[in-house]
């Protein structure tokens, strides 16, 4: 089976209030390929996998997976695999009988069902839990029943909403891991809505950032990360540290604190770096400051350095070494780690 | 010691209202079992009583077991896809509609009654059908169903649910049948046991439908205490309790049953 193309044309969806969840929106999620949906609540990611799905349709536009125009589709025509939020299983059917669910709508005979079901047991690790009640499984249990009954049809898409939100760190951490193993394995197409940096970065070959009902930017997650297209995108995946430019020099500029390398043609107001890749350095630096406050996290800490501009800059270093509040700071920067945005 | 003595005064006191509300039932029961009730439990006790009333009245009991049953089935037939749809749309009609619906509880079933004779009287054999008053008992227990299921469907989390088994493949028959009403059971259950309850102890809207034909338990009830001995009516009313209390112990064990299943 070849995995299927999704194609959004110029998706627009505005809800009964009038506020516009998704502005005209055009997206192509490739075969096999597994996007993540990035943004804050109410950016219109939600909105956007509903739309793939067909649990919404768009005002304007159109929706092709593959050749197929399915925009006016319903949901239960679509083939689609869905994982919900909050799973949505039914809490009237044992494990089983949640997963063989949309093997009988697609009137299976009972025993290829039990075959597929044994199936999806073992490929989400809970061989022994068929007969269970959905009251007795863990959350992380419950997640994967959840994902093995959308995975029972073969569905030709695999769409998740926030697929992990609703578990405890450590086995959200775990399970994304599983989570990455499966689709991979599968090679289904699948796209995953997700307020968390770390789980589109970890889970989705391309995520697509959303702010404000728009496209951010679309792009691999080292993309995101090292090249935002935009001040809004570089905040949202991880913390950003901003620099006024004052004055150019013929090698650098000169911000609060110091002189920064900059070697680039252009002559940016402001140019950016992030937390980790400024270095505490023991005696000369292109910053210097006295620290603020230091705040230990287990394989790194957190430091702010206070160089005189509007806002303290955040370090993070992995040394470990701890300083006194007020001591002198130096701080170095690779010239290729600072880069400018575009408002 | 102070708070013991107001402890004995309430207790009395809700003894004497229990005793207040019992008494007469009691009363009654004993005096369907007496000989004569005008001379006291003195005259000795009998079956006799049950006997002549159940050779007189048992068509009653069957029909009011009749109408009870198949008023229930109705009413889950009608109200449970009505309740669903007044859930799901949730506006200013569907709120309308709830409220009409509950308008033949709110007026006198005389006059509830009265509507359907001047409408249906004139079809003769659909006025002295039974399934005439089933009408009437329909109009009337039907929002006792509908409320509670509507109450159910607004607590569980159906919408996700249903949007669940959609994206499985299941169309909105496919939906309603194996999501929808497995999950409301308990509404359901509680909705039917009312309605049974009701069905079988209305007198306003029966005594204006029945015909000579057509009296059901109730109305034979009444029937009775115009015209037959005290002793009778009392023993007539012991037949109503041992047909309808092991009903409702029943019906409220299952329902028990359900409900704890569902907060497991």
């Amino acid at each position: 089976m070849t995995a299927i193309t999704i194609r959004l044309k110029g998706c627009r969806k505005a809800f009964a209030d009038g506020t516009v969840a998704v502005h005209d929106l055009n997206l192509t999620v490739e075969g096999g390929e597994t996007l993540a949906i990035l943004g804050p609540s109410g950016c219109g990611k939600t909105t956007t996998l509903r739309l793939i799905a067909g649990l919404e349709s768009p005002d304007v536009g159109q929706v092709f997976f593959g050749d197929q125009d399915v925009t006016r589709l319903p949901i239960e025509r679509r083939d689609v695999g869905m994982v919900f939020q909050n799973y949505a299983l039914f809490p009237n059917l044992d494990v089983a009988g949640n997963i063989v669910y949309g093997l009988k709508i697609r009137g299976m005979s009972a025993p290829e069902r039990n075959k597929r079901c044994e199936e999806l047991l073992e490929l989400v690790g809970l061989q022994q839990h068929g007969k269970r009640s959905i009251h007795e499984l863990s959350g992380g249990q419950r997640q994967r029943v959840a994902l093995a009954r959308a995975l029972a049809p073969r569905p030709k898409v695999l769409l998740l909403d926030e697929p992990l939100a609703a578990l405890d760190a450590q086995l959200r951490e775990r399970l994304r891991s599983e989570l990455d193993q499966l689709l991979r394995g599968l090679g289904i197409t699948s796209v995953f809505v997700t307020h968390d940096q770390g789980e589109a970065m970890a889970l989705g070959d391309r995520i697509l950032v959303m702010e404000q009902g728009r496209v951010a930017q679309l792009a691999s997650p080292r993309e995101i990360y090292q090249q935002p297209a935009n001040a809004f995108v570089a905040g949202f995946v991880g913390n950003l540290n901003a620099f006024s430019v004052l004055e150019h020099t013929p090698d650098g500029v000169k911000v609060s604190g110091g002189e920064l390398p900059w070697h680039a043609a252009d002559r940016p107001a402001t140019v950016y770096c992030r937390p980790e890749h400024l270095r505490v350095m023991e005696g000369e630096g292109h910053l210097h400051g006295h620290l603020l406050a230091q705040f230990f996290q287990g394989a790194q800490s957190r430091l702010l350095v206070d160089v005189g501009g509007a806002q303290p800059l955040l370090v993070d270093s992995s040394d470990n070494q701890l300083h006194a509040v007020g001591a002198p700071i130096a701080l170095a920067v690779a010239p290729h780690m600072l880069f400018t945005l575009n408002a | 010691m102070k708070r013991s003595s107001l402890f004995v005064m309430q207790l009395l006191f809700t003894l004497l209202v229990c005793a207040f509300m019992l008494v007469p039932v009691l009363m009654s029961l004993l005096a369907g079992l007496t000989r004569n009730f005008f001379v006291g439990v003195s005259s000795g006790l009998t079956f006799d009583w049950l006997i002549q009333v159940w050779q007189a009245y048992s068509p009653t009991v069957w029909l009011s077991l009749q109408l009870a049953v198949a008023c229930a089935v109705c009413v889950c037939v009608i109200g449970v896809p009505a309740a669903y749809a007044l859930v799901r749309m949730n506006n200013r009609f569907s709120r309308a509609f709830e409220e009409l619906m509950v308008l033949p509880v709110a007026m006198p079933g005389l006059a509830s009654a009265l509507a359907l004779l001047l409408t249906y009287g004139q079809f003769g054999t659909f006025r002295s059908s039974w399934l005439f008053i089933l009408v009437g008992h329909v109009l009337f227990t039907l929002p006792f169903l509908v409320r509670p299921v509507m109450a159910v469907m607004q607590r569980q989390q159906l919408p996700v649910l249903e949007e669940a088994a959609a994206s499985l493949g299941a169309g909105l028959i496919k939906r309603f049948f194996s999501v929808v009403v497995p999950n409301c059971r308990a509404g359901i259950l509680a909705g039917v046991l009312m309605v049974v309850t009701l069905s079988l102890g209305e007198f306003n809207l029966t005594w204006m439908l029945h015909t000579p034909m057509t009296k059901t338990l109730p109305v034979g009830l009444a029937d009775s205490y115009a015209s037959a001995r005290l002793e009778i009516a009392s023993a007539y009313t012991l037949i109503f309790l041992l047909m309808i209390v092991p009903l409702l112990v029943a019906l409220q064990a299952i329902s028990a049953r359900l409900s704890r299943g569902e907060r497991r």
